[in-house]
């Protein structure tokens, strides 16, 4: 099952820089932990005593993961995933 | 209406339906057109709240100079207000904002710390903070924080919604200080079980998600998770497909948030006519186009004007 990973620049040191990856997971978690086993070290900036740190957002298709279920968020092949850290917006 | 001054006519916008973008009869998107308030933007009602807020509490006292990080409409706001009631006004800006944004600070009085393009309003909000604890003396606003920003929602915007859409199901609005959705969200909660409040955020180019570090994440103070029913990012695709087509089929001049935020209410109005439910979903629109002509936005292909914002903040 692959899913499409697009990965910030602040990240892209784990993944040789690339700006989108593909994984595999039933759910966020274990989408990460395909993401950790790829490229080591990139699911501790992620994920904080098991859920999402603070200043770090997840979209599946655009929407935040937080109102779809967390680290729980359940995803289907063709989903497309989008990390992006949290910065204030225009105002 | 007639009002004894211009600071006396914020608020009281009218609620416009869309029945060209609407997906049915029973499934009805209903514009709240913040671009008729003095200024030109929601920001106006937020800006003077906050101003009056800190009247109230003795913290702005006559010849005080005011400071706020904006990307532009809530300075526009400040300066106006400012102006008319005797403050300075300092605006720190992020380079990368579109020129009619400054040059209308400027027309009002106000005086412009620019800030790096890279890290967007973050970096804003950062070196307005040392500006402020540089100069203690003045008086920062600080509208990510202020909860009087988000009071003017709950205290005029919500309540009007309310008035004039009883059957109203689903609130849509841009998520940037958060104050609009926090301020409504919990009017309409409060009186309408069962509503969806959602958040539609500008997703920008990666220049604007330039950390240094991850630590340096910013989540304003005024951010309420439990507020929303769900929060969408919008790219600068969509939203410009989208206030194109708002005033293609609609006759409605918006700026370029608005055009994200109707993306997210296009989505869940969609939603509910798939499900065969009624809805009455209403949305902002923040501003009108004009500040954002020179952006490229308005004019080429889509891609192109994709391409032009790139490393913009168009919202």
């Amino acid at each position: 099952m692959a899913i499409e990973v697009s990965i910030p620049t602040i990240l892209r040191t784990y993944t040789d820089g690339a700006k989108s990856v593909e994984a595999a997971g039933a759910t966020l978690s274990e989408l990460i932990a395909d993401l950790e086993a790829q490229f080591p070290g990139l699911a501790d900036r992620l994920v904080e005593d098991g859920s999402l740190r603070r200043f770090v957002n997840i979209y599946i298709n655009d929407e935040d993961v937080r109102f779809l279920g967390g680290i729980d968020a359940p995803l289907t092949d063709g989903d497309n995933v989008t990390v992006l850290p949290a910065v204030a917006g225009g105002a | 209406m007639r009002y004894d001054c211009l600071l006396d006519s914020v608020g009281h916008t009218p609620l416009i339906g869309l029945p060209n973008l609407s997906p049915s009869k029973d499934v009805r998107l209903w514009a709240k057109l913040e671009d008729r308030n003095p200024t030109g933007s929601v920001k106006d009602r937020a800006a003077l709240a906050m101003i009056e807020a800190a009247e109230a509490d003795g913290s702005l006292t006559p010849g005080c100079t005011i400071l706020e990080p904006t990307s532009g409409n809530t300075g526009i706001s400040l300066a106006m207000a400012a102006r008319l009631k005797g403050y300075k006004l300092i605006c720190v800006m992020p380079e990368n904002t579109s020129p009619e944004r400054s040059q209308l600070l400027r027309m009002w009085g106000a005086e412009i710390i620019s800030s790096p393009a890279a890290g967007g309003s973050n970096e804003a909000v950062r070196v307005a903070k040392q500006v402020a604890a540089e100069n203690p003396d003045w008086v920062m606003l600080y509208q990510y924080g202020n909860p009087a920003n988000a009071q003017a929602h709950y205290r005029t915007t919500g309540p009007e919604l309310l008035h004039d859409l009883p059957t109203i199901t689903h609130f849509v609005a841009g998520l940037g200080t958060t104050g609009t959705l926090m301020g409504c969200g919990r009017f309409l909660r409060e009186k309408v079980p069962g509503i969806s409040i959602v958040a539609a955020e500008p997703r920008y180019g990666e220049l604007v998600y330039g950390l240094r570090n991850l630590d340096e994440g910013f989540v304003p103070e005024l951010y309420d998770p439990s507020i929303l029913t769900t929060r969408f990012s919008v790219g600068p695709l969509d939203a410009v497909r989208r206030t194109r087509e708002l005033l293609e089929l609609e006759g409605i001049f918006a700026g370029i948030s608005t055009g994200a935020i109707l993306h997210a209410a296009l989505g869940v109005a969609a939603k509910a006519a798939n499900a065969g439910e009624k809805a009455d979903v209403a949305f902002i629109v923040c501003d009108g186009g004009w500040k954002y002509l020179s952006t490229g936005a308005y004019e080429g292909t889509l891609e192109e004007a994709e391409a032009a914002l790139d490393g913009q903040l168009w919202a």
